[in-house]
Parts: structure tokens; C-alpha cells; sequence
């Protein structure tokens, strides 16, 4: 049924198809409204057999979750930044127990400087804490994959991050196609989990393993995630023949085909980006973009194949690996089968600065011509930087840096975008 | 594609305005986008929302730097924030006010524009009237609908009916159908001045 909501209720909507039992969170934005939503829901009864937990923060979210999860009960919970990293060790303990726990990320900043609005660094952060990792584009692709996340994460008992870009997705009323009940039923069977805390048959979680087996049991770890690669793609493909629908897999490809030049990006910018690939192809320009899905597992195979010909691969991502450069770049290196300069890191909307299209093509003109540096960052304000650096070379105590760069930078209220 | 920027201030149902446009114009069978600008938004502090409407999928996701519409729920804006920001020539400048535009002092900075997309409606005395609220929003969306001819006055009053119940949802449905035969007399009157 096509509907026009907020991003947030969408997810919240199709995570009540799910038929959750526990939904535990705590809020913070930009998550808020899909756990406020679920609540709401479960006081009315509208998800049947499902309680709705308040929790004290998001570590004791994550460990309800956990609890709730390894008595068999098919767990949900939401978080954003600054409570994504709160409840960090709980997330590794989940994955580490191959419990399937499905968590959105309404992905924003982390502090300091504190900063509500929306990048990729708090689900980066956690990229290799053994969770599936899969970015919505859309809203009508972060509902769809809230109800692929279930089925895949209870087949392999590993728990899955959706990722949606805070504010940008989460607070946009769009269109969408909510799929029936019964739609979602024949998708996803009841969970039957491999491992349960049942006083009939009892059995421990949690063993502590020494030097003699802990590599054996990271080992299985990644031989699961491998093993998502190989499944993710049918289940995608079993998606848009049950719902009609292309959403999830592992990636989105688009113009392509005969590309020199492809864009690598996550998230709900590919449609900025393609926006803008499409005026520089009426230009001529032989351009396409390669959107990831999934970023863990990450899939190698598929990457390689996809940038096949392309002679340049800008990877624009909304993170910033601190005294390296790219995070996402750095993964696309690994499967790149040209010369590795050929692959750009353009860092561009942290913290919720509007990624526009006249600034993609200025960047994405100046990588035709040959001229994109190894790392860019978009829109850098370098006036700005250069008084900051200039403040430091001439002072010792030159003051804390954010509130002198905001000083400097005058009132924003005034500014429209 | 068409890109309505709306102006106001926290408390005055600016976000909610652009998502009962967005509203207003799915039940029409289009495409629409609605989104706030994604403030830490406080009550009186100057808030922005956006709405895209389109007959294709939008993918479009960078904040509305270009608007084909401008709706200012608020005119003590119009000297503290730069609303008419890359506003095209041939743009529509909605403004929330008793006064005239010579009287709210951007007569003269208005003329570059049509005459005809320059309208002004008292959404708050409308709303008062109506809602007993000063909450100018439902009427401007009615006002819009008349001006711009985008939308029609029945989506606007369809969505406000989807968005609000009761006395409340009444109210502003009159508030909205008043501002609209307002703005088409003022219209009207421009086009014979």
C-alpha cells in the first residue's frame, strides 16, 4: 500500500510486521521517532505478543536485547551515535554470541564537537564489531531491508545494523510501499534459533574460551560473514519477487557499463549523486556510480567486478578515518584491480553539511581532468582552517577550538542552507 | 520539479506544513518530499522546511537552494534571515501578514518579481478565527494552492484532515479554504491593477 510518511514510521511500521517480541531502546536523535512509534504501537496492541522495554540507557538496551534474543525471542532495538558507542561492548558481545538482534542506526556525528546531525561515523565506528552492516538509499529501501535484516540475521544467528541517514531519511515524508502482513509472513518464517536458554533443556551462553580456541571462534565469525555474501544476493533476489521490488543486495550499480569513472558511495547521497552523474553524462561525461548495500561482509568480489573497467573510482564517504583518510576507500583498495592512485577519498558531509549537486560536479569535473588529489574534503572552508592554524602558531593557549571557529564564522541563524 | 522553501519559527508548524503539502500532493499522485532543515529547533528560533513535488521518483536529497516558492509564516523574519535566498524571477513569495509589502518595507526589493506570485494572506488572524490558535500554517497551504494552482484546495484540505481530527482538523480546513478564496481575489485584483 503506497503511503506518504515520515522515514521513521516507515521503519517503525515494517519493524511491527516483523512480528518483534522485545523491543527495548532508549531514545536519542535522530532515532527517536521510530522507537517512539514502536512504543506506541505496542501499547496498542497493533504488534501482538511483543513487550516494549524501557531501558536505562543503550548498553542496558543492547543487553536486553541480548537477554531477550538468547531466550528465543526475536529482538529489536534503535540507537544513533553517542549511544551506539555507550553501548559498544554489548555490541560485540551480541555478534560474539551469533545472536540475531536486528538494530537500526539513524547514523550521526560523534562528539566532540557534540553534533546531532547526520554522517556515517558512528556506524563506522563499529565496522568490524562482527554485525552485518547494510545502508538504506531510500526509505522505501530502509523498510525493506529492516524485513530482509530479520531473515538474514536468524539464518545465520548473526545480528544486523541497518544503517539510514539521520534527519536526511529518518525526518523525510516520502512515498513508500508498505507491504501486507501476510506479505511479510510468507518472507520471514518464525524464528528458530540455534542456540535458546530453555529450563527444559538447559545450556550455558557465554563460555569463556582461552588461547586454545578463541581464534576457531573468530575464525567462524568470518566464515559466517562470508557466508551472508553468498546468501544475501538470492534473498535479495527472492525480495523483488515476493515484493515487487529491487531492494537490499549487495550493491547498486547505476550508468555503469561503460564507465571511466565511478563514484563509490553509501546511503541516501547516491541520489544526489546519480542526479549529478546524470547532467555530467548529458555532457558527455562516461560516469556512473556503484552504491554499497552491504558494507559488512564486505563484499570483494562483487566490488571488483563492478569497477571492472573503470580507469578512476571516487569514493565519497561520509566519514573521516582520522590521520588516514577514507574508510570506505581503504576497503575499495583492497579489490581494485587498477592502479591504487587511481582510487580518490573525497570526505564530505560530516556533520550534517548539505552535500549539493553543484559541488559534486565541481569535484567530479576536476577528477575528469585528472586533477582530484588522493584525499579531498568537500566544501572545506580552508579560510576558516587557516585562521584556526594561524591562531596556534601564534599563541600557546589559543583556547578551545570549536568555540573560537564558531566565534570566527559569526552567527549561522541567518544563513538558509 | 517544484521546490517550496517555508519559513517560520519554532511552535509554528513550519515542518508540519511541508509535510502536509507533501501530503496533499501524493493524494494527487505525484511525488513528493518533505523534510525540515534539521535543527536543534527551539520554540521562536528560525526553523526552514522543504517540499518537493514531482512527477518522478526525487532523488534529490541537498536542501531547496533554488525554490520555485517561497512561504513565510512569519514576517519579522524578513529582516533577521535571508528568506528570499536564490529565489527564481518568476517565483512565488507567500507572506503571512496584514500589511502590504510597500508596509512590511520590501516593495521595492518585490518588484523584480511577477506581480501576480506575490501574495500576502492573514494566516494568523485566519487561524485565530478558525482554530483559536495562532498557528498560520493550514492557512497558508490553502493560500499557496490558489496562487500556484499546483495543488489543488481539495488535497490541501484532504491532508490537513489526515494530519489533524476533530475540531481542530475543521478549523483549519476553514482556515485553509478562506485563505484561498483570499489569495484568488487578491490575484484577481493584481490582474486588473
Amino acid at each position: 500500500m503506497l503511503k506518504q510518511i515520515e522515514g521513521s514510521r516507515a521503519v517503525a511500521e515494517a519493524v511491527g510486521l516483523c512480528r518483534p517480541e522485545v523491543i527495548c531502546a532508549y531514545p536519542i536523535s535522530p532515532q527517536t521517532h521510530i522507537v517512539e512509534a514502536l512504543g506506541e504501537m505496542v501499547k496498542a496492541g497493533q504488534i501482538e505478543r511483543c513487550e516494549y522495554i524501557n531501558v536505562e540507557s543503550e548498553f542496558a538496551a543492547m543487553s536486553v536485547a541480548i537477554g531477550a534474543s538468547a531466550a528465543g525471542a526475536r529482538a529489536y532495538t534503535a540507537t544513533a551515535s553517542q549511544g551506539l558507542l555507550f553501548m559498544a561492548e554489548a555490541v560485540f558481545n551480541a555478534s560474539g554470541l551469533g545472536l540475531p538482534i536486528v538494530m537500526t542506526v539513524a547514523n550521526r556525528a560523534i562528539g566532540a564537537p557534540i553534533n546531532i546531525w547526520n554522517d556515517h561515523t558512528d556506524s563506522m565506528s563499529q565496522r568490524d564489531c562482527g554485525w552485518i552492516q547494510l545502508f538504506a538509499e531510500t526509505n522505501q529501501e530502509a523498510l525493506d531491508l529492516h524485513i530482509q535484516a530479520f531473515r538474514l540475521g536468524e539464518e545465520l544467528s548473526l545480528p544486523v545494523m541497518v544503517c539510514m541517514d539521520g534527519f536526511i531519511l529518518t525526518h523525510a515524508v516520502e512515498r513508500v510501499d508498505m507491504p501486507t502482513q501476510s506479505q511479510v509472513d510468507a518472507y520471514l518464517p518464525p524464528f528458530e534459533p540455534r542456540q535458546v536458554l530453555d529450563p527444559a533443556e538447559p545450556v550455558s551462553i557465554g563460555a569463556m574460551v582461552g588461547p586454545e580456541a578463541f581464534l576457531e571462534v573468530r575464525y567462524l565469525a568470518h566464515a559466517k560473514q562470508m557466508r551472508a555474501l553468498e546468501l544475501i544476493p538470492g534473498w535479495a533476489q527472492e525480495f523483488r519477487d515476493a515484493f515487487g521490488r529491487d531492494s537490499g543486495g549487495l550493491m547498486h550499480t547505476y550508468r555503469c557499463e561503460d564507465a571511466d569513472t565511478i563514484v563509490v558511495a553509501l546511503g541516501s547521497v547516491l541520489g544526489t549523486v546519480k542526479d549529478t552523474v546524470d547532467e555530467m553524462r548529458d555532457r558527455g561525461a562516461r560516469i556512473g556510480v556503484l552504491g554499497i548495500t552491504c558494507f559488512r561482509p564486505w563484499p570483494s568480489a562483487a566490488v571488483r567486478t563492478a569497477l571492472g573497467r573503470a580507469r578512476r573510482v571516487v569514493v565519497l564517504e561520509k566519514s573521516l578515518a582520522v590521520g588516514l583518510g577514507g574508510i570506505v576507500s581503504t576497503n575499495v583498495r583492497t579489490c581494485y584491480s587498477g592502479n591504487p592512485d587511481s582510487v580518490h577519498t573525497v570526505i564530505a558531509g560530516l556533520g550534517g553539511r548539505a552535500i549539493t549537486r553543484a559541488s559534486l560536479a565541481r569535484m567530479l569535473d576536476t577528477a575528469l581532468e585528472g586533477r582530484l588529489e588522493a584525499l579531498t574534503f568537500l566544501d572545506l572552508d580552508k579560510p576558516l582552517v587557516e585562521r584556526a592554524l594561524a591562531r596556534e602558531r601564534e599563541q600557546r593557549r589559543s583556547g578551545p577550538i570549536a568555540e573560537s571557529i564558531l566565534r570566527d564564522l559569526g552567527t549561522v541563524a541567518s544563513k538558509v542552507t | 520539479m517544484f521546490q517550496i522553501r517555508i519559513h517560520g519559527r519554532g511552535g509554528q508548524g513550519v515542518v508540519t506544513a511541508a509535510e502536509m503539502l507533501s501530503v496533499a500532493a501524493f493524494k494527487e499522485g505525484r511525488h513528493a518530499q518533505a523534510f525540515p532543515s534539521f535543527g536543534s529547533e527551539r520554540t521562536g528560533a528560525p526553523v526552514v522546511a522543504f517540499c518537493r513535488i514531482d512527477d518522478r521518483e526525487i532523488r534529490l536529497r541537498e536542501p531547496v537552494m533554488q525554490p520555485d516558492a517561497l512561504i513565510i509564516q512569519d514576517p519579522t523574519l524578513l529582516h533577521q534571515v535571508d528568506v528570499f535566498s536564490g529565489l527564481a524571477k518568476d517565483g512565488y513569495i507567500m507572506i503571512n501578514t496584514t500589511r502590504t509589502f510597500d508596509a512590511l518595507g520590501i516593495g521595492e526589493f518585490v518588484r523584480k518579481f511577477d506581480p501576480a506570485h506575490l501574495c500576502t494572506v492573514p494566516a494568523t488572524e485566519l487561524a485565530l478565527k478558525h482554530v483559536g490558535r495562532p498557528l498560520p500554517n493550514a492557512a497558508l497551504l490553502g493560500g499557496f494552492a490558489a496562487a500556484t494552482g499546483r495543488i489543488s484546495l481539495a488535497s490541501v484540505t484532504d491532508a490537513i484532515r489526515e494530519t489533524f481530527s476533530g475540531k481542530v482538523a475543521q478549523g483549519n480546513v476553514a482556515a485553509a479554504s478562506e485563505a484561498f478564496e483570499h489569495v484568488r481575489k487578491e490575484i484577481g485584483e493584481a490582474a486588473h491593477a
